[in-house]
């Protein structure tokens, strides 16, 4: 700024083209925030439109239950009269209604898939749905009813209340039953309620995912903080050399390492094997150490030990050793000096390295899904096998949106406690 | 300036080469989604070869991706954007993607080559167009093979040797689903094979299976991938495990290992082609003209050579020869082959189609107990 202040006459102070300075500076930093906004728009824009909006669109899946009410319309209105927990079955209005709905939907070949939909809460639907759709596109609504009695001689289950029910109860443009059926919930005859003992799943699986993405932050821990500490105290020069060690299973493939894993871990293999011919293990009693949670904690702590060392020692390297010798000179033990001197200061770095681990965790699937059995596998594998197989995209995204809540939670309790302004990666 | 000429006048010069090479309104590349591996090599081999030396300046790119194939189709169908001109699929999927529209309905006489003979192609295929849109290629099965030095002195001629943990000692090995196994559960359990599917329906039904299959659940290990069960049995991990047959011929005749097949109680199943719907005029033209060749009865038969898969048409089950590296009669190792075929259970589409996510349910349910 070159202009000098003009105090004179309104006590303002004034900058050279005589607006108030107050003003004229705001419009600066407004211009250099703009700038710098227009800086990072590609950036910006890029992650709003690959990243952000995919993830939204998928988890509004979550929700969205618009197929029932778009394409069997006169049925869902007609269906808002009938208590279904008279009972009985609906009134013939409702089967014509549901006639004529049924041969629109045939006519765009969607009646298959509002079938798989309702399969998902009660399973026969879509068979249902499938066989009438071969009868039904031959009929001429509303002239050769009555329906109630030709939709029960096409198929019986049209004379199932249930079959209405779940009509009923999935009709609104939005659901919260992907959500119910994610924590092991349904729908009843009555409100939520929990399902069958022997169709729970989903709650173990968050559990188990959760416990064990922190076993294996921790004995990421426990293995990474010596490493560092070594790696931070050498030479430069041998430094560099382990350094390369570290990072050199971070270049090979995920698959490779894993099934390498594999080749180790299994009975005959070679961990076994040397047990075996150490005499530490008897022939008829190898040690399962594959297809199962141990398995699964192994292989993961390998892979995901580097997120550990590299942000441990770039937070290691900047602890002067000058501190450790003064604590020891004014009498520390080796431990104490560790303990009360070194340790405080490392910790931005596990800090930093346990966020990075557990994530990435907690989101894993290819590697619990190749060794870690039937114990040993986490609730991504749940997400893919919806997303992939049984394209029930909806509890997928559900399962999805769950996660996602569970790990933004985790994030806020850890800054309450530690605080993310103490972590450090570098 | 002149490398942009250059390249405009190279890609001109390209685009005029290309249409000049298809024939007609044909567009000239294909991308075929397969399964990789050697069922692909196969394919390759028996069909786009022989196809592109007919046909010169046409090209395929291949797309390892049928076990996603389905759910891709449908994000592409969202997207509006097919990418795929051919696809290989099992039966099951085909059945869903042609109920949800994604695949284009075929009409067999029309779209596929008659028989040698003039059969038409509705019966030369018979009973495996098991939907609308569904071209078959082969038919496979799964079933067990088991290590012949780890038996013992009998070995096993019965499915029920895998649930009989007492005979044959050891682990094994199935598939993490409940298609299949849950079969096989009640068949040892006491189910007669016409009853199967009417058991399996009920509650009760489904706890049954389950209990028989809790038996031997600390002795078994599950696979996900068909690679698994040779690869166990190659290293003596497991006694005995399901897969493919043709992952068990390439253990068996190609890698030599000790392994023998029990062909009891295999469950058939088909694979084959599906067009997704939707595809532009001059790209359907080409995949059109290519499936027409590729399942044709000699070129069914010819897939034989790389691989033991039988070929879906009657008429090309008599031209079925020789391996093409080996030199071995691949008739007896043909799932369909009269001396395999003694007892075999066929897969009920219908039925898992609609019990699938319901049982899966229970299934992992248990297996996570």
């Amino acid at each position: 700024m070159t202009s000098v202040p003009d105090t004179s006459s309104s006590g303002k102070v004034l900058a050279a083209d005589g607006t108030p300075l107050k003003q004229s500076l705001n419009r600066a930093l407004r211009r250099q925030k703009l700038r710098a906004l227009a800086l990072i728009a590609p950036l910006l824009i890029f992650v709003l439109v690959s990243f952000v909006a995919p993830i939204l669109d998928m988890l509004f899946r979550s929700v969205e239950n618009q197929l029932i009410s778009d394409n069997l319309p006169a049925t869902v209105v007609a269906l808002e009269e009938w208590d279904p927990t008279s009972g009985e079955l609906p009134s013939e209005a409702v089967y014509e209604a549901f006639a004529g709905d049924l041969q629109a939907a045939i006519a765009i070949k969607m009646h298959t898939r509002i079938g798989s939909r309702l399969n998902y809460e009660k399973p026969g639907i879509s068979s249902l749905f499938r066989k009438a759709g071969r009868q039904v596109k031959k009929w001429d609504v509303p002239n050769d009813g009555p329906y109630k009695e030709k939709f029960i001689d096409l198929n019986k289950g049209f004379g199932d209340v249930e079959i209405w029910r779940t009509m009923k109860t999935y009709s609104g443009a939005y659901t919260n039953g992907y959500f119910l059926n994610s924590i092991d919930m349904q729908k009843g005859a009555d409100g939520a309620e929990m399902r069958p003992e022997n169709e729970r799943i989903y709650i173990k699986l968050f559990i188990r995912t959760l416990i064990m993405s922190l076993v294996i932050t921790c004995s990421c821990i426990a293995l990474g903080y010596p490493v560092a500490w070594i790696l931070a105290n050498l030479p430069a020069r041998t430094a560099n050399l382990l350094m390369i060690l570290v990072l050199l299973p971070f270049w090979t493939s995920l698959l490779v390492r894993t099934s390498a894993w594999k080749v180790m871990l299994q009975q005959q293999g070679v961990v076994n094997d040397t047990l075996v011919w150490l005499g530490l293990v008897a022939d008829d009693s190898r040690l399962a150490l594959i297809n199962n949670q141990t398995g699964t904690i192994i292989a993961m702590t390998h892979i995901l030990l580097p997120f550990m060392i590299l942000p441990l020692y770039s937070v290691m390297q900047t602890i002067s050793p000058t501190y450790l010798r003064a604590a020891k000179s004014l009498g520390a033990t080796n431990w104490t000096a560790f303990w009360r001197v070194y340790f405080p200061q490392s910790v931005p770095g596990i800090g930093a390295g346990s966020i990075l681990v557990f994530i990435l965790a907690i989101g894993y699937y290819i590697t619990p899904e190749l060794v870690g059995g039937t114990k040993g596998v986490f609730i991504s594998n749940r997400i893919a096998f919806h997303i992939s197989s049984s394209l029930n995209w909806g509890l997928a995204a559900a399962l999805g949106a769950i996660l996602l809540a569970v790990v933004m939670a985790l994030y806020w309790a850890y800054d309450k406690i530690v605080g993310i302004d103490n972590v450090k990666l570098g | 300036m002149t490398f942009t000429r250059t390249l405009l006048t190279t890609s001109a010069l390209v685009a005029v080469g290309g249409a000049a090479f298809a024939d007609g309104h044909m567009a000239s590349d294909m991308t075929l989604v397969s399964w990789g591996g050697a069922y692909q090599a196969s394919q390759q081999k028996a069909y786009v070869e022989p196809y592109a030396a007919a046909n010169a300046g046409v090209t395929a790119v291949w797309d390892e991706s049928s076990a996603e194939a389905v759910a891709k189709l449908r994000a592409m169908n969202e997207a509006g954007n097919i990418t795929w001109d051919l696809v290989d699929v099992v039966a099951a999927d085909a059945i869903r993607l042609c109920d949800e529209g994604l695949a284009m309905e075929i009409n067999a006489d029309e779209d596929l080559a008659a028989a040698p003979d003039g059969t038409p192609a509705s019966e030369d295929f018979g009973d495996l167009l098991v939907s609308d849109c569904f071209i078959p290629q082969i038919v496979y099965s799964t079933t067990f093979g088991y290590r012949t030095d780890l038996v013992g002195d009998t070995a096993p001629t019965d499915v029920c040797a895998v649930f009989d943990t007492e005979a044959y000692p050891g682990k094994r090995s199935l598939e993490k689903r409940p298609i299949n196994n849950m079969e096989w559960a009640l068949i040892c359990d006491g189910v007669g094979k016409d009853d199967v599917y009417s058991v399996l329906e009920t509650a009760e039904g489904q706890e049954r299976a389950l209990a028989k299959l809790d038996t031997i659940k600390d002795d078994v290990i599950w696979w996900s991938a068909g690679a698994d069960t040779p690869q166990l049995l190659a290293d003596g991990e497991v006694v005995m495990g399901s897969t493919y047959n043709g992952r068990f011929f390439s253990l068996i005749e190609e890698q030599k290992q000790p392994v023998a097949m029990l062909w009891d109680a295999q469950v058939f199943d088909l694979d084959g082609w599906i067009i997704p719907a939707g595809l532009p005029e001059d790209r359907l033209a080409r995949v059109k003209d290519f499936v027409k060749f590729a399942t044709d009865t000699q070129r069914l038969a010819d897939q034989s050579k790389y691989i033991s898969y039988g070929p879906a048409r009657l008429s090309s089950a008599p031209l079925v020869g020789k391996h093409a590296d080996l030199g071995i009669d691949m008739a007896p190792h043909m799932p369909t082959d009269p001396e395999n075929a003694k007892n075999t259970f066929l897969y009920n589409y219908e039925f898992w189609a609609d019990y699938r996510d319901d049982i899966d349910a229970k299934f992992q349910a248990w297996l996570a107990q």
